[in-house]
């Protein structure tokens, strides 16, 4: 007990400080080591970027972005929400793999993809809050009215408790890293429930996302519109958040190595090989699932029309093609090959939900192509708010044992 | 509850036609269609919160309010004089445009209701008859179960049993999802506003003139007699009877009877409504059915998927457990 409380209290202010934010160095040390090619390059985007999320709180949407009555929803959404999201079931697939159905060997990647989840979720919000035109409200759901025959009501209130649920997810690295081992323990205690609870809200608001585009059948191409959007929706997240682990780990471990352990490093190969395979499985399911969508509108016939080619373009090389990649990876036992198909299964994942959101809707519109370029100063703010997101991510990766275990804490999971 | 006492009777006094007083039919018991609709909402929550199986029977069943008003739009007497742009604008006190409303040009191009117009009139070439153009008066159409209605996470949208769609600014965070819902194109957003943007539409003069027995502004103002106001079954009666009585001069088609479950807002046109920018491919049903199925689901994912996860998890220990049992009974007998 004496120990525990002695390590819990750093000796003062300042070596906490340089211990817990600066990385045990001092402050010109950590400003020395600040100056790199890409933080100079991420300095340049937010200079722009910043100034124009404020001049957006400022000036109304109307300054930063396109957004017209016809187009009320433009990148912002098409890339932060629509591709964010399902690009963020890391933390729901792993943990679920790992807890529920006993994958244990990949102990090491669970808290990679619940802390990528966590992040991807968090800014999804950013994204969905710079683009509500009244962002103060955002708990109107919640509280002011309830709009329960909404898909988005449903998809509100689960982000929102998702949200929490991952930060309880995730609490463990942060109390390991805060060396508060009695609040770790409890924690630790309900990562069970906390799992199923991710499960429920998470096959619930990826299916939400695809069926909030229900409402709109006249608006939307018909080969992208289907009964079966939210299955669609669901099914392809699972193969995306595969993906995702096997891109954020790969970043990772060549970026930041010194930020992880032996243990990581060497079983990091193997462990991709296997998400690979599971990545395949996935991506053949919803390559299945698309097949039987227009099997059972029966919309053969439009396939060879413009918009068709382009969602046979989509099919083969944004869905079939990575499979594929991973399929080859796998048999030849090449992580490398599967690590390939990663990246490209996510490009594809975010294909779709900007096909969806964006192309194929309101595809009927006159020069509907020319509306839907994103304007210079509305993607600019998407670069920043996305590097913004890339920063945090090394931030966390670099102080909290995520990519390593901690050592008191090995053997205690 | 029940406000029969403000129930306008109204006789639409522009065409003759006689559109409110169709007698013993507009005793109807209004309360309780409004808890049918109530019902609707509260079976569609219900099955999405708690699964409740005795109100969804009910959620299919609502097919409108049978008293609500309606308006009748006859393309074939529109003549584009925009006087009802103009009543629109002063009744709502909308900013002055910058073109006058008797100026011509604004015909060259296509426009459509935004957030200082609640609604605009269009030109279209007449396939028949090149001299004669086509003139057509584009606003929210009322629907009967609207889609923006059920797009929206706060309830910032009504229908009242009136039948106008009444959007409320105060219950408004600006996602802007019901512009996406919408399949007629209507709501428009106030971008350039950064304080207080919200969805700009057609109220059907609700507050200002329904509701106390007086038809709205644009009926009122119309000389041409394009536009009647009246009991939406009264209009599309008058309508079938106008196709019946002039089969050259309309095609067979109200426009908004069946559109997305039914409009209130209904129109007649001597040429087929898509080639007058109408939405072609609006489905007969209401929107509100495309969503049902998956809102059901919900209440079914929170109840059996614990349990079915749960096993998953139990059944994966056990297998644990078995194999700690076997290899420390092994270490026992080595140990003999």
């Amino acid at each position: 007990m004496d120990e525990y409380t002695a390590t819990a209290k750093p000796v003062n202010f300042q070596t906490w400080f340089m211990d817990k934010l600066l990385m045990g160095m001092t402050w010109p040390e950590y400003l020395r080591t600040l100056i790199t090619p890409f933080n100079l390059l991420a300095a340049a985007i937010l200079s722009v970027g910043l100034p124009l999320i404020v001049i957006r709180f400022v000036q109304g949407l109307a300054s930063v972005t396109d957004a017209s009555n016809d187009y009320p929803w433009g990148i912002l959404l098409g890339w932060g929400l629509f591709s964010g999201v399902p690009l963020s079931a890391t933390g729901f697939v792993m943990a679920t793999a790992y807890y529920i159905f006993g994958f244990k060997r990949y102990h090491s990647l669970v808290r990679l993809g619940v802390l990528t989840g966590f992040l991807g979720y968090l800014f999804a919000v950013i994204y969905l809050l710079t683009d509500l035109g009244r962002p103060w409200r955002i708990y109107f759901p919640m509280a002011v009215g309830f709009g329960t025959a909404s898909v988005l009501f449903l998809v509100a209130w689960h982000v929102a408790t998702y949200l929490t649920v991952q930060l309880l997810e995730f609490s463990p690295a942060i109390l390991e890293w805060l060396k508060a081992r009695r609040v770790r323990k409890w924690a630790m205690m309900i990562t069970i429930g906390m799992t199923i609870a991710g499960i429920i809200l998470s096959t619930l608001h990826q299916s939400a996302l695809g069926a909030m585009f229900l409402l709109a059948p006249g608006k939307m191409h018909p080969l992208w519109y289907s009964q079966y959007l939210p299955v669609f929706f669901l099914s392809s997240s699972i193969y995306a958040a595969l993906a995702m682990v096997i891109v954020v780990s790969t970043l990772g471990a060549r970026f930041l190595r010194d930020k992880t352990d032996h243990t990581f490093l060497s079983t990091l190969d193997p462990l991709t090989i296997g998400l690979g395979k599971g990545a395949a499985v996935g991506i053949y399911v919803y390559f299945a699932l698309k097949l039987i969508g227009v099997a059972h509108d029966d919309h053969w016939n439009l396939l060879n029309t413009p918009y068709g080619h382009w969602f046979i373009v989509e099919m083969l090389c944004f869905v079939l093609l990575p499979g594929l990649i991973f399929s080859a990876g796998v048999k030849k036992q090449n992580a490398g090959i599967v690590r390939l198909g990663a990246f490209s299964a996510v490009l594809g994942i975010i294909v779709n939900r900007i096909n969806v959101s964006t192309i194929a809707f309101n595809w009927q519109l006159p020069n509907h192509l020319h509306h839907i370029i994103p304007p210079w100063k509305e993607a600019m703010i998407v670069l920043a708010i996305f590097t913004l997101h890339v920063l945090i991510f090394r931030w966390i990766l670099n102080r909290m044992p995520v990519l390593r275990e901690h050592p008191d804490y090995k053997e205690s999971h | 509850m029940n406000d029969k006492s403000h129930e306008p009777v109204i006789t639409d006094t522009t065409t003759g036609d006689k559109a409110g007083g169709d007698g013993p039919d507009q005793r109807k018991p209004k309360g309780m269609d409004r808890r049918a609709f109530l019902g609707t909402v509260a079976a569609i929550g219900g099955t999405a919160m708690v699964g409740s199986s005795s109100l969804a029977h009910a959620s299919g069943d609502f097919s409108g309010y049978p008293n609500s008003y309606g308006l009748l739009t006859d393309l074939t007497a529109c003549v584009g004089c925009r006087s009802c742009e103009k009543a629109c604008n002063e009744e709502n006190n909308l900013p002055s445009p910058d073109v006058p409303f008797d100026e011509s040009s604004v015909f060259n191009e296509i426009r459509r209701p935004d957030a200082h117009a609640y609604t605009v009139v269009n030109r279209y070439e007449n396939p028949k008859d090149k001299s004669q153009p086509i003139y057509r008066k584009v606003q929210c159409n009322h629907c009967k179960e609207p889609a923006c209605a059920s797009a929206c996470p706060i309830h910032a949208y009504r229908k009242t049993p009136e039948g106008a769609v009444m959007y409320n600014q105060d219950l408004c965070f600006g996602c802007r999802y019901c512009m996406i819902a919408c399949p007629f194109y209507v709501p428009a957003y106030d971008y350039a506003s950064a304080l207080e943007p919200k969805i700009v539409k057609c109220t059907m003069c609700y507050e200002t003139r329904v509701k106390n027995g007086r038809i709205t502004a644009c009926a009122e103002a119309c000389p041409a007699g394009a536009i009647t106001f009246g009991k939406r079954d009264a209009l599309i009666k008058i309508a079938r009877n106008r196709i019946e009585k002039n089969p050259d001069k309309y095609v067979d088609h109200i426009y908004g009877e069946h559109e997305a479950g039914g409009t209130n807002w209904i129109y007649l046109s001597g040429v087929p409504f898509e080639q007058l920018g109408f939405s072609a491919n609006v489905p007969a049903k209401p929107p509100i059915e495309l969503t049902k199925g998956f809102l059901s689901s919900v209440p079914l994912v929170f109840t059996i998927w614990p349990a079915l996860f749960g096993m998953c998890y139990a059944a994966v220990r056990h297998r644990d457990e078995v194999s700690d049992e076997k290899s420390s009974s092994h270490k026992k007998e080595e140990g003999k």
